[in-house]
């Protein structure tokens, strides 16, 4: 499904801040994959998410998608495939729209009806309700109020909708329940599971929590320095526990994990 | 107090620069851009508009008008995303430029006379009888068409897009809008309204000026102002009512005004003041009662000590 070819991107070069953010990394994703993404402060996790949403050109390598070369592609052609949710809730919908016209825009845009005159149907409409139902949030019955009046586990478990509200076929969650309080994060977080598995989406989730990498999706790798160190699945990523994953990470890292932001949870 | 004519007066020119208030609706509160170019657009659709009149082609005039008006919102859209001009100077660079570019329209004159000539307006009239508000049937009706237009727009795919591209850039630059053709879209659009109202001016008090449109972002934000007070801030529709009731209630406040014999030249002056005491009046009441707080914390606080 997603194919990534000996990336390597290198920030100001020639300057004093030169920092290389990605070393030749090379990643294949089956269809239906749920990879969880480990690594420090400044590892290359978000970089790496960045080089395949199309935010920058990376200097080498090529992002081929489903077999669709996009290496080239700006980013707003690649979002019609790749869905995206960041850690603040207030990035992923529009405030002052209503909840129906969020999810309108995200349903228009990505389900294939090309002209850009095309409105959403009544049928559409109860489609969204249904959906909204599904989140157990209450939603469904405010759907003609703005956005803003949503607390932030809300607004996010509403993004997650719009991301997957036409199935795309790439869903990169950075950190998506980092800024919610501990029971909204485990909530929107099984909804998450429960649409990524219901709808065979392939999905990338960046978490610093290794407890939470090692129990959700289907493979697990680890980023340092730029680089992919680590890349567990199947009965071998099974018996791992958070002590083993922190072994891995020395032995291969040869440094002693010194961020404060990993939970050992 | 007024007479029935200077009512309908007010009404009539109410309607025709409402479009300019639906303009900055969509340009000011819908894309979040001052769009400066529309003082500009104003009198570039005045001046397309009387020329065709004069040559014969007064509807003619309206459309191409129209066409016009976006040409230069597309100008101004193009200096700010495809060429990092900042926004607002965007506006004005294009605002500028359009002021020869509107004397040369009118063939290096700076007025058009359109006194003995068909108009929109004298065909309507021989439309629909002498005896009808023919004036004020035709630009409420343009107002409404546009309007609806306009709400009907905004549900489509590419309105939502729009709306979005104002509302949360962000969410916009990670889901697959193209914000450059968005805001250029919006800006084209919002110029056409413009200049619409503009050409609709000039064939109504068949004359066309150089200086028509000074001051008309001001006019048209202190209209949308005055409507969102009003009317509040429900969906769309209310709003888009809101723009035009707002600019009727403006014309209606200048009429009052011009009859109590306060000269014409200080209404730009008032209209400024309006404009900014509205926009700055969310802000100053926030500040206010933040320092009350404030205030209130250093007595609490001296009070604690004693």
């Amino acid at each position: 499904m997603l194919e990534l070819s000996h990336i390597s991107k290198t920030f100001n070069p020639g300057t004093i801040n030169e920092k290389t953010a990605l070393r030749d990394v090379s990643l294949s994703l089956k269809e239906g994959e749920f990879v969880t993404v480990l690594g420090s402060n400044g590892a290359g996790k978000s970089t790496l998410f960045n080089a395949i949403s199309g935010a920058f050109l990376p200097d080498t390598g090529t992002v081929t998608l489903d077999g669709m070369d996009m290496t080239e592609w700006p980013d707003y052609k690649r979002s019609k495939y790749i869905g995206q949710m960041f850690q603040d809730p207030m990035r992923g919908t529009a405030p002052n729209m209503t909840i129906e016209e969020n999810l309108a825009l995200a349903y228009l845009r990505a389900n294939g009806r090309m002209s850009p005159f095309s409105v959403v149907t009544k049928a559409d409409r109860e489609r969204f309700r249904e959906q909204l139902a599904r989140l157990g949030l209450g939603l469904e019955t405010r759907m003609s109020q703005p956005v803003g009046l949503l607390s932030g586990g809300q607004r996010q478990a509403l993004t997650l909708l719009m991301a997957t509200v036409v199935t795309p076929k790439l869903l990169l969650l950075d950190e998506h329940t980092a800024a919610l309080d501990p029971a909204t994060a485990e909530k929107v977080l099984a909804l998450t599971e429960e649409i990524v598995a219901k709808d065979n989406i392939t999905c990338m989730m960046i978490t610093h929590n290794m407890q939470s990498a090692l129990e959700h999706g289907s493979r697990t790798i680890m980023m340092d320095r730029g680089g992919i160190i680590l890349d567990v699945a199947g009965e071998e990523r099974a018996a791992l526990g958070v002590a083993d994953l922190l072994e891995r990470f020395r032995q291969v890292a040869g440094s002693m994990l010194d961020n404060d932001r990993i939970l050992l949870s | 107090m007024l007479s029935m004519n200077v009512l309908m007066g007010a009404l009539e020119l109410g309607c025709i620069y409402s479009l300019v208030a639906l303009a900055l609706f969509l340009s000011f509160r819908i894309l979040n851009i001052a769009d400066m170019t529309t003082d500009g657009s104003f009198t570039l659709g005045c001046a397309v508009s009387a020329v065709f009149t004069v040559s014969g082609h007064p509807v003619l005039g309206m459309l191409l008008a129209m066409l016009a008006g976006s040409a230069a919102g597309y100008i101004t859209a193009a200096l700010q995303t495809r060429m990092g001009v900042p926004s607002i100077l965007a506006g004005i660079i294009t605002n500028t430029g359009l002021y020869t570019v509107n004397l040369a329209v009118m063939g290096f004159s700076s007025n058009v006379n359109m006194l003995k000539t068909e108009t929109v307006f004298t065909k309507f009239r021989d439309l629909v009888g002498k005896g009808a508000p023919y004036k004020l049937l035709l630009a409420f009706a343009v107002t409404a068409v546009v309007g609806i237009l306009l709400v009907l727009f905004l549900r489509t795919r590419l309105g939502l897009s729009i709306r979005a591209t104002g509302d949360n850039p962000d969410m916009v630059r990670a889901s697959s809008i193209n914000t450059v053709s968005t805001v250029t879209i919006g800006l084209c659009i919002a110029n056409a309204m413009t200049a619409l109202s503009g050409a609709m001016l000039a064939q109504y008090q068949k004359t066309a000026d150089i200086n028509l449109g000074t001051g008309m972002v001001i006019i048209g934000l202190a209209s949308l102002i005055i409507g969102e007070t009003i009317f509040g801030r429900g969906g769309i529709p209310a709003k888009i009512v809101g723009a035009v009731a707002g600019s009727i209630i403006y014309r209606l406040i200048i009429a009052v005004a011009l009859r109590m014999n306060l000269p014409a030249e200080c209404l730009k002056l008032i209209s400024a003041v309006i404009v900014a005491l509205a926009i700055a009046g969310p802000y100053m009441q926030k500040q206010h009662s933040a320092g009350r707080r404030r205030r209130q914390m250093l007595d609490a606080a001296v009070e604690g000590r004693k």
